[in-house]
């Protein structure tokens, strides 16, 4: 990695004005719907996965769309309450198993962790490509329960509405996000001997940069979690069908099983969907400050600290459900150890500023969003773990406020950060900056305005999953809604120019950022098999120094 | 009291306030920390912005006394904030003895509430102001949950399972009562209103309309009509406990285990006898799922209990 650093500086100091697309890459070398159905290609698994998770975020978004409508007004008069209920559901499984989870690991992690690793591939790249379809088996399973008149469980399913008394498609939506959920252990078993088996010469454990960490300690949840969420489903199946009396009272079962198993799984999964969002802000803060990340063992080790602590708090989630109150101050207790390792991370980025060279460009600013979005978000996560305010807030707007900003605030936010900040690399062509500043704040302003009278909401005490609500509550649900459409323009706005950029963005070249990752040490948009040498790394990551870096320019200001 | 505009939720019982306490701490350490971050953030943005003329020699990387300090610091506050939280939560879990019992049912999409006294009510409840009140609750079909804002209180409403909520009205006027749990399609209508009222008031409103019998009396009918008499008072020809006194005892059951008799143990008793059955007795008693209603088996309970209050203990 030396050497590459110090061709790299030699040229730097010469201000890019454009670059070049690289000729043979693995986006021209083959044509054709066939060389991408079949491909095996991480690079080309990861842009499928793209254009899977926007059609999923499209429908899920539509649906919020419509329940913000409907919210305008305390009578339930745009829809009924059948499809009210529909349209959360509908908003909640596509939104958290169809974009969130897939969303940074298998677009952005599936391009760049090969790629980072100095690797040609992922470590099974059939399997790859199976997870991909997988997904698209599930999704189709999705898509199916909706045509066919939707499912009105809420995302969480809980027994005995979902086995006994729904009256909609659960078995097919369950069958979804069962097999949905195949698709990401695979990916998450991808990744994990990936790294372990292919990472270039020298790069060793403590090189690797954050962003790896961040998907290791995710892969892991998903290998872990995740069957444990296709046994909740599949019981949950299994006894809506044959009555087999495991949730059911009437059949001595216990109702209250099902949410210790669902949020066995649900919670581990809050973090396979903001730690991959943590690895990219890593990324990212660095490389527009300048600067190696401030407490690198101690970002890696919080990475890892979280998904085991993770594991062990999912009661949180059931304080007034009849848990036994001495398990709900365990669960509590370990709900405020598991928020300090993101509080380590939030301080060692903070820090990671000091005497950089800090410049503004658009990944920058949506990192910067999510520190201060997932700042709120995990300290009202403290709300909702301090035992007694979570017994009033609980299952109302105050947690759907709070999720909404880990969520969207962190990993939407980072999600975009990291899209913007690999374009270069994945299409060869730089975006519209300033387009690009304009949507982060426009989408930063929205955000807020659509979440934050949620909280005051949820304090007033607005049960969530409410078709109709009491007439004073109408102002808080009026600015969310405005809230809501500048959140729209501030996904729409990318998405067009995005595409425009790809025929008429600037050439970006291999390394427009001048950032240090090997994934930046190749053409743009990458060879087929990422590198022309394997890379030999010889440093650690983040060899940034903001001193001499300040004089020069960069690329697209 | 109900429809106002606020920014904050009335407090209108004795754990309101303890609540707000917590939540005010809540918000004075979320500043904390947020000015904690997002200063930094700011003033870091600017001096140390591209460009900007400043020193920028011999970058720190790392540092083990401020890792640790925002460990420990943070992990100290959380602990406070924990202990603090489980206190509070302690007492809103833990109903007071001699708390005035109203029995609640709920059902998709409706609540039914029966006062001791034998007053019925329908996704309303009137209640003393200053009086302290227990709930028992339970659900004829989905998972509800029994939400009253202006008190601060919440608790699931589970089938097959009696829980507990107790508060201690301390504001006349009309609070939101509000289903929490998502239950189905008109999860959002299942909704009422508590009424707090003077005490004088309240007693008027107890005897006035269709006051119906008390609880106790009721099961007590119940328990003849049901014929749980036949075995359980005057019975030589079956060999069944007597039930004076049960509530709240230690029972021997004869897989050997010693279980106390609570509402949950008398309930499953009527409904899942062969579950746990008492030593020294045999599994005679019928179960009754399906011929008797949640509300009845609660105003059976209720006359157990009282059994204990007026004769003499096993
Ligand atoms: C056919 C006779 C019979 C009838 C009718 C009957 N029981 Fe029982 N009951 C028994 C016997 C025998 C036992 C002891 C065995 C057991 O625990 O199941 C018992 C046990 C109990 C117990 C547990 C007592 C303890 O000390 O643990 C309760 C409570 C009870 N019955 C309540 C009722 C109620 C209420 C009814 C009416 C709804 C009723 N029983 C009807 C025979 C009967
Ligand atoms: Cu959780
Ligand atoms: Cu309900």
């Amino acid at each position: 990695m030396e050497t590459h650093l110090e061709a790299e500086s030699a040229t730097a100091r010469i201000v890019r004005t454009s670059g070049r697309m690289a000729p043979v890459n693995y986006l021209s070398r083959e044509h054709g719907v066939k060389s991408w159905l079949l491909t095996t290609d991480h690079k080309r698994i990861a842009l499928l996965y793209l254009f899977t998770i926007l059609f999923f975020f499209t429908i899920a978004s539509v649906a919020a769309a419509m329940m913000r409508i409907e919210l305008l007004t305390p009578q339930g008069d745009l829809v009924t309450s059948e499809t009210y209920n529909k349209l959360f559901t509908i908003h909640g499984v596509l939104m958290v198993w169809f974009f969130l989870i897939p969303s940074i690991p298998a677009v952005l992690g599936n391009f760049v962790i090969p790629m980072m690793l100095g690797a040609r591939d992922v470590a099974f790249p059939k399997l790859n490509l199976i997870s991909w379809y997988l997904f698209i088996i599930g999704g189709a399973l999705a898509l199916w329960s909706l045509v066919h008149g939707g499912v009105d469980t809420g995302w969480t399913f809980y027994t005995p509405y979902s086995t006994t008394y729904a009256n909609s498609h659960v078995i097919s939506m369950a069958a979804g996000i069962f097999v949905a959920g195949f698709s990401s252990i695979a990916t998450g078993l991808n990744f994990i001997v990936t790294v372990h088996k292919l990472r270039a010469p020298g790069l060793t454990w403590f090189r690797l940069p954050l962003f790896i960490w961040s998907m290791y300690a995710t892969s892991l949840i998903m290998v872990l979690a995740t069957p444990v969420l296709a046994i909740t489903l599949g019981l949950m199946s299994l006894e809506r069908f044959w009555g087999i009396g495991i949730f059911d009272p009437k059949l001595g079962g216990d109702p209250v099983l099902f949410q210790h198993l669902f949020w066995f799984y649900s919670h581990p999964a809050v973090y396979i969907m903001i730690l991959p969002g943590m690895g990219v802000i890593s990324e990212v803060i660095t490389c527009f400050s300048r600067k190696q990340v401030f407490g690198y063992a101690w970002i890696a080790s919080a990475s890892m600290a979280i998904a085991i602590l993770g594991f062990l708090v999912w009661g949180h989630h059931m304080f007034v459900s009849s848990q036994s109150i001495y398990a709900g101050m365990v669960f509590s207790i370990l709900s405020f150890i598991v928020a300090i390792p993101s509080g380590i991370k939030v301080f060692n980025w903070t820090a990671t500023l000091h005497k950089g060279s800090i410049s503004f460009h658009t990944p920058m600013l949506y990192a910067l969003g999510f520190i201060g979005l997932f700042t709120i978000g995990g300290l009202t996560g403290l709300f909702l773990a301090a035992l007694a305010v979570d017994v009033h807030v609980t299952d109302t707007y105050f947690v759907v406020a709070h999720f909404h900003y880990i969520m969207v605030g962190g990993m939407v936010t980072a999600f975009m950060g990291g899209l913007h900040y690999w374009w270069p690399k994945i299409t060869g062509r730089l975006y519209p900056e300033f387009l690009g500043k304009i949507s982060a704040i426009v989408l930063f302003i929205g955000f807020n305005l659509t979440f934050f009278p949620q909280f005051l909401l949820g304090y007033l005490g607005m049960p969530r999953r409410y078709h109709a609500y009491p007439p004073e509550f109408q102002v808080f649900h009026v600015l969310s809604t405005a809230g809501a459409t500048i959140l729209g323009i501030g996904y729409l706005m990318p998405l067009m120019y995005l595409i425009w950029s790809l025929k008429h963005g600037r050439l970006a070249g291999p390394n427009p950022w001048r950032a240090t990752g090997l994934e930046w040490q190749t053409e743009s948009p990458p060879p087929k098999h990422n590198f022309e040498e394997t890379p030999i790394v010889t440093g650690p990551p983040y060899q940034y120094s903001a001193e001499e870096d300040n004089q020069i320019e960069m690329a697209n200001v | 009291m109900m429809d106002d505009f606020h920014l904050f939720p009335v407090d209108a019982s004795s754990s309101a306030q303890q609540v707000d306490w917590l939540f005010y701490a809540l918000i004075l350490m979320s500043l904390f920390f947020i000015a904690a971050v997002f200063l930094p953030i700011f003033y870091f943005s600017i001096r140390y912005r591209r460009g900007a003329k400043v020193d920028r020699s011999n970058p720190q990387i790392g540092s083990n006394l401020l890792e640790t300090g925002w460990t420990v610091l943070p992990l100290l506050i959380s602990l406070g904030v924990f202990t603090w939280g489980a206190l509070v939560y302690f007492r809103l879990e833990t109903p007071p003895a001699n708390a005035l019992q109203v029995q609640v049912v709920a059902k998709q999409w409706m609540w039914k509430l029966q006062h001791a006294e034998g007053k019925r009510e329908i996704n309303e409840l009137h209640l003393p102001l200053g009086t302290t009140i227990s709930l028992t609750m339970t659900s004829e079909d989905v998972i509800h949950s029994f939400f009253v804002p202006a008190f601060r209180v919440k608790q699931d409403v589970l089938p097959g399972k009696y829980t507990t909520e107790w508060f201690r009205p301390t504001r006349l006027g009309e609070y939101h009562l509000f289903c929490a749990e998502y239950c189905g399609t008109n999860h959002s209508a299942m909704i009422g209103r508590v009424v707090v009222m003077r005490p004088a008031d309240y007693e008027e409103w107890l005897n006035s309309g269709e006051t119906g019998r008390s609880i106790v009396f009721e099961g007590h009918r119940l328990f003849q009509e049901r014929g749980c008499s036949g075995c359980h008072v005057d019975s030589r020809a079956i060999h069944a406990p007597p039930l004076e006194g049960v509530y709240g005892k230690q029972v021997p059951l004869a897989s050997g285990e010693i279980v106390t008799a609570d509402d949950q143990y008398l309930r499953d008793s009527i409904l899942v006898p062969g579950k746990q059955i008492s030593a020294g007795y045999e599994n005679l008693m019928p179960s009754y799922t399906g011929h008797i209603s949640e509300a009845e088996i609660m105003q059976i309970i209720a006359y157990l209990k009282s059994l204990g209050e007026q004769r003499p203990e096993r």
